[in-house]
C-alpha cells in the first residue's frame, strides 16, 4: 500500500490538474458560445448565395462553365478542416481517420491527390505520413473572419479552375449539437448539387450577362462554401473541447474520492497500528 | 412614395436591413440606380458605395466586391465586406492606404502583390470617401 504522504501528493496533484481542465472547459465554453452565434449570423449570406446561384446556373444549363461541369478525374484534391491543439477529444482524429482511410480506399500513388489542409494538426498529420500537402494555413484565430481565409479559399478555388485539380472535397466535421458532431465530407468542385428545395426559381435579368456574372459568382460561391464549413468545425472544435475537458474533471473528481477513501483508510490504519503498540507497550510492563 | 426592402449581407452577418426610395450604386457595367419595381435582375458590384435615398436622407455603404441582386419588392446585396459610413474605421482605412500605396512603390507591375495592392488601396480610398461622404 502506498504511504500516506504518496497519497496525498496525488490528491494535489490531481486536484491541481482538474482545475486547470475546468478553467479550459469555462474558457471553451465561452468559444463555443461565440462559435455557434458565428455560424448562425453567417446563415443569411449563405441562404441568398446559393439562391442566386442555383437560379443562374440551373436558368442557364447550356452555359458550360468549368465549375460546373464534370470532367475527367486526374487528380482530387480534399481540403480538411482541423484545429491547430489538441485536448479536444476525438475531434482532430475523426475527421482525419475518416479521410485518411478514403484516401487509401480511392488512390493507388501519391500523385493522384493533393491535400489543402487548414489546422495544424492535420497539416502535421499528412506531412509526417509524406502524403502532398499542397496549402496549408495554421493559426486561424477562434472566431475566424472572412478576409482571414479568403487567400487560401481562392488558391483552392484557382487550382480548380486552372485544372490543377480536377474536383475537390471538403472534410470537416459538422456541428450537431453541444455533445454530437459529425464528420462530414462534401463535394464542393465542380458544383453539381445547389441542394434541393429551391425549386422556385426566380428568371433574372443578367446585367451584363449570364456568363460574366457566372464567372464571379462562382468563385465567391465556392470560397463561401469553405469558410461556412470552418465556421461550422469551429463551432464543433470548440464544442468537442468544452466535452472533452467536463469529462477530465469529472473524471479528476472522481480519482480524487477514491483516492481520499484510500488515505483515509491508510490513516486510520496507521492511527490502530499506533493505539495497539501502545497498548502492546503497557501491557508488557504491567 | 413607394420603398424598396434593401437588405446587405455579409460572410461576418447581416450589415444592413431597411426600406428605402432608391438604390443607387456602381456595377461593373456602369452606375445603376433601382426603384421599387424593378425587373429581376443580378449584377457583380464594383468596390465602391452604395447609396440609399430614404426621403431627404441618405444613407451611405462601402462594400467590396460582391452582387446586387435585384426582385421586385427586395434588392438583396451580397458583399465580401460592407460597413455603413458611420461604422468605418476612418484612421484604420488611412493606414490601410498608406500600406498600400508603400508596396505599390516597392513591387513591380504585373506581379501578384501587386494587383493585391492595387485592389487594398482602392479598397481603402473607397472606405475613406464612404467615410467622409464625399460620393
Amino acid at each position: 500500500m502506498a504511504s500516506l504522504r504518496d497519497i496525498k501528493n496525488r490528491i494535489t496533484s490531481t486536484k491541481k490538474t482538474s482545475q486547470i481542465t475546468k478553467a479550459m472547459e469555462m474558457v471553451s465554453a465561452a468559444k463555443w458560445n461565440r462559435g455557434v452565434m458565428n455560424a448562425k449570423a453567417f446563415v443569411p449570406y449563405m441562404e441568398k448565395i446559393q439562391e442566386v446561384t442555383a437560379s443562374i446556373a440551373m436558368g442557364s444549363k447550356d452555359s458550360n462553365h468549368p465549375m460546373l461541369t464534370n470532367r475527367p478525374v486526374k487528380k482530387t484534391g480534399y481540403l480538411v478542416i482541423t484545429s491547430d491543439r489538441g485536448l479536444a477529444g476525438a475531434y482532430n482524429s475523426n475527421v482525419l481517420r475518416q479521410l485518411h482511410q478514403t484516401i487509401k480506399k480511392r488512390h493507388q500513388s501519391n500523385d493522384e491527390f493533393a491535400i489543402i489542409a487548414i489546422g495544424r494538426v492535420g497539416r502535421d498529420f499528412f506531412q509526417s505520413r509524406g502524403m502532398n500537402v499542397v496549402l496549408d494555413i495554421v493559426g486561424i484565430a477562434d472566431q475566424p473572419s472572412f478576409a482571414e481565409i479568403q487567400d487560401i479559399a481562392s488558391n483552392t478555388v484557382g487550382m480548380f479552375s486552372d485544372g490543377t485539380l480536377d474536383e475537390l472535397y471538403i472534410y470537416y466535421s459538422h456541428y450537431l449539437s453541444a455533445i454530437a458532431q459529425e464528420v462530414t465530407e462534401k463535394k464542393l468542385l465542380p458544383l453539381t448539387d445547389f441542394g434541393a428545395g429551391s425549386t422556385k426559381l426566380t428568371s433574372y435579368e443578367f446585367e451584363p450577362n449570364a456568363e460574366e456574372i457566372l464567372e464571379v459568382l462562382l468563385p465567391q460561391y465556392a470560397e463561401s462554401l469553405i469558410y461556412g464549413a470552418l465556421l461550422d468545425s469551429k463551432a464543433s472544435e470548440h464544442a468537442a473541447r468544452m466535452t472533452a475537458m467536463r469529462n477530465a474533471t469529472d473524471n479528476a473528481k472522481e480519482l480524487i474520492n477514491s483516492l481520499s477513501l484510500s488515505y483515509n483508510r491508510a490513516r486510520q490504519a496507521a492511527i490502530t497500528q499506533e493505539i495497539t503498540e501502545i497498548v502492546g507497550g503497557a501491557a508488557a510492563l504491567e | 412614395m413607394k420603398t424598396i426592402k434593401v437588405s446587405v449581407v455579409t460572410p461576418d452577418g447581416p450589415v444592413y436591413e431597411s426600406d428605402v426610395e432608391m438604390v443607387s450604386t456602381k456595377a461593373s457595367t456602369g452606375e445603376l440606380g433601382i426603384l421599387p419595381g424593378h425587373i429581376p435582375m443580378v449584377a457583380p458590384l464594383q468596390i465602391g458605395a452604395v447609396r440609399l435615398k430614404n426621403g431627404s436622407k441618405y444613407e451611405f455603404i462601402a462594400v467590396s466586391g460582391g452582387f446586387l441582386e435585384v426582385r421586385p419588392q427586395q434588392v438583396n446585396i451580397l458583399a465580401q465586406s460592407a460597413e455603413i459610413s458611420s461604422e468605418i474605421d476612418l484612421e484604420r482605412a488611412l493606414r490601410a492606404k498608406e500600406r498600400a500605396e508603400k508596396r505599390l512603390h516597392e513591387r513591380r507591375q504585373e506581379t501578384h502583390d501587386f494587383k493585391r495592392a492595387e485592389l487594398a488601396l482602392q479598397r481603402a480610398i473607397n472606405r475613406i470617401s464612404v467615410a467622409e461622404r464625399k460620393i
